[in-house]
């Protein structure tokens, strides 16, 4: 037995087949597939993800109910997710990680504020939640049909005292309007401890000022173009910061002193884009 | 008398030894500024071309068993003109340019975007092992080396590195070329041409096919190339290839380099690894009794 076979080197990549496909919506998919490291992986972590022959991509680690299992949720939507969204079951992917910093969990009466698949790593985190917390999962989407993860996020926390709220952009579902705006309505009426947020860039970048503004302790998991995932190329800086290697998690502190969260990221070429 | 990192290379005075090598980290004055506080002497860009490249799709990075990373990036940058604007500001981080083009007016065109910036050298990018028509393909025509340097000595009165590696024909010919043409100093060694296939689905696993290896595996042969170059050449030169450790920095110096390149180590262990290398060197100096980096330039060749 060679040495590398005794423990599984993180960088290297390990191939997984995936065994069950779930629509979650029309254009989001959370393929499932057995593990020995990614079921376990901190809220937060994520994987690099390759769809043989068409791409590699930085993807949230999704939890699955079964154990020993993990999975990923992916909405299709340039050639690589939809290359990845296009994995049947039986499929072949490839996996490294698991890479970045994770949620700090705290306890007492906790927000959760995802979009689209920005839930995923809300969903994990919901794993982590003690009994005694108060959790508040917001939920926001364009529209009713591009809804996932409610059932889900309910039944993760029925042994909790919790309240899952959908807000969709159109008001045909659940709240009429933008999620931050809820965001808002919530921390001005209640004390939270702690708020963690995943999603657009812009939806964060509210739900951190909303919280930080009032001294409530905030996180946001950020998303940028990224090519190396190990803090080797670069291409996923924000300000001083490396996403993949500083983050994704930072905290309301550190991200009102960085002028490109909210504002700007990179394109491939690591030319600074407004958002 | 402490001893003191400092070291020289070609009129350019560097506090501490070990810069960013090319290619790594290398696209934000943001984070140039943090690696310079984190221990670094001088950061390397990636290489700039005049027009931005994206580079190529992932994966363009593996992780080889057993250390060392192989990767096909494409040369990814935003072009030499944003990329000056982006460091017009730089006061504080001594800044080598990398560049990376075909012919010699491609060079003299990006040299003429950074006038209004303060740049410590331009490092002349003729060994990236994986992108056509640049790199080696240029480092191994003699003819273009001569034409590309002395293009760029005319150009600048900024100190100007050949970074050369392991192509086609012999890289100290490439070596001799670049110094009869006014080079003034050379960075040894890019990263090695190579490939990864997965065994499962039998395929390549970059998307470019091939790549550069990096990090331990490639060192002792960066090692070898310093020797050679500084055996047979009087020219300044700057090591690079799998230097992780200060043991690796040292062995660098004592093969002739007089100030080192760090890149798949920040993979490994985060920049860190400036402070760490950095403390090594003073710790070996003080007991070897070493004043300073120079006393220990080449002393290996003596045997």
């Amino acid at each position: 037995m060679r040495w590398w076979d005794l423990q599984r080197n993180s960088n290297h990549t390990t191939i997984v087949t995936i065994e069950k496909v779930i629509d979650e919506t029309p254009t989001v998919r959370t393929l499932v597939f057995s593990d020995d490291v990614m079921p376990n992986v901190l809220p937060g972590q994520f994987a690099m993800v390759w769809i043989p022959g068409i791409n590699e991509l930085p993807m949230s680690v999704m939890i699955s109910k079964e154990s020993g299992k993990a999975a990923f949720t992916v909405r299709k939507h340039g050639l690589a997710s939809s290359g990845l969204f296009n994995i049947p079951s039986g499929g072949k992917i490839g996996i490294r990680g698991p890479y970045g910093n994770a949620f700090d969990i705290k306890s007492g009466k906790l927000l959760l504020v995802g979009g689209g698949t920005g839930l995923v790593p809300m969903m994990r985190l919901l794993t982590f939640v003690k009994p005694t917390d108060d959790v508040t999962v917001l939920i926001g989407a364009k529209s009713k049909n591009e809804v996932f993860f409610e059932s889900l996020a309910n039944d993760l926390l029925k042994n909790n005292v919790h309240n899952v709220i959908v807000s969709t952009d159109d008001g045909s579902y659940g709240e009429n309007g933008f999620v931050t705006d809820v965001v808002e309505k919530l921390v001005s009426e209640s004390n939270f401890d702690a708020v963690y947020t995943c999603g657009p860039e812009k939806m964060m970048y509210k739900t951190v000022q909303s919280a930080h503004s009032r001294g409530i302790f905030v996180q946001a998991s950020l998303e940028r173009m990224m090519k190396c995932g190990v803090g080797i190329c670069g291409s996923c800086c924000v300000g001083e910061d490396l996403a993949c290697k500083d983050g994704t998690i930072f905290d309301g502190n550190h991200l009102s002193k960085n002028k490109e969260f909210g504002y700007s990221h990179r394109n491939k070429a690591g030319i600074s884009e407004n958002y | 008398m402490e001893p003191s990192l400092a070291t020289s290379i070609a009129g350019i005075q560097l506090d501490r030894p070990a810069m960013l090598a090319s290619g790594i980290l290398g696209i934000s004055l943001d984070v140039f500024n943090r690696l310079y506080r984190s221990g670094a002497g001088a950061v390397v860009s990636k290489s700039l071309s005049n027009e931005p490249w994206e580079g190529y799709p992932n994966p363009t990075i593996f992780s080889v068993n057993g250390g060392g990373w192989i990767n096909a990036v494409g040369l990814s940058n935003p072009g030499a003109p944003n990329f000056a604007k982006m460091i017009e500001s730089n006061q504080d981080v001594p800044i080598i340019v990398s560049l990376v083009g075909s012919v010699p007016d491609d060079f003299k065109m990006m040299i003429e975007e950074f006038k209004n910036c303060n740049v410590t050298a331009f490092e002349l990018n003729l060994s990236c092992p994986h992108v056509a028509k640049v790199g080696l393909e240029v480092g191994d025509d003699p003819e273009l080396v001569k034409k590309i340097v002395t293009t760029v000595k005319n150009s600048t009165n900024v100190p100007a590195i050949a970074k050369v590696g392991l192509g086609t024909t012999n890289y100290l010919n490439t070596v001799k070329t670049a110094i009869d043409s006014g080079i003034d100093a050379i960075t040894a060694i890019n990263t090695v041409r190579a490939m990864a296939i997965d065994v499962e689905t039998q395929r390549p696993i970059l998307s470019n096919k091939f790549g550069g290896l990096s990090g331990t595996p490639i060192k002792p042969i960066a090692l070898r190339c310093v020797y050679e170059i500084s055996s047979k050449y009087d020219i300044p030169i700057i090591g690079c290839g799998g230097i992780s450790t200060w043991e690796d920095a040292i062995e660098f110096f004592l093969a002739g380099a007089s100030a080192i390149q760090i890149g798949s180590a920040i993979g490994d262990n985060w920049i860190n690894v400036f402070n760490d290398i950095n403390k090594g060197i003073l710790q070996y100096m003080k007991q070897k009794n070493y004043s300073t980096v120079n006393e220990m330039v080449g002393l290996a060749k003596k045997f």
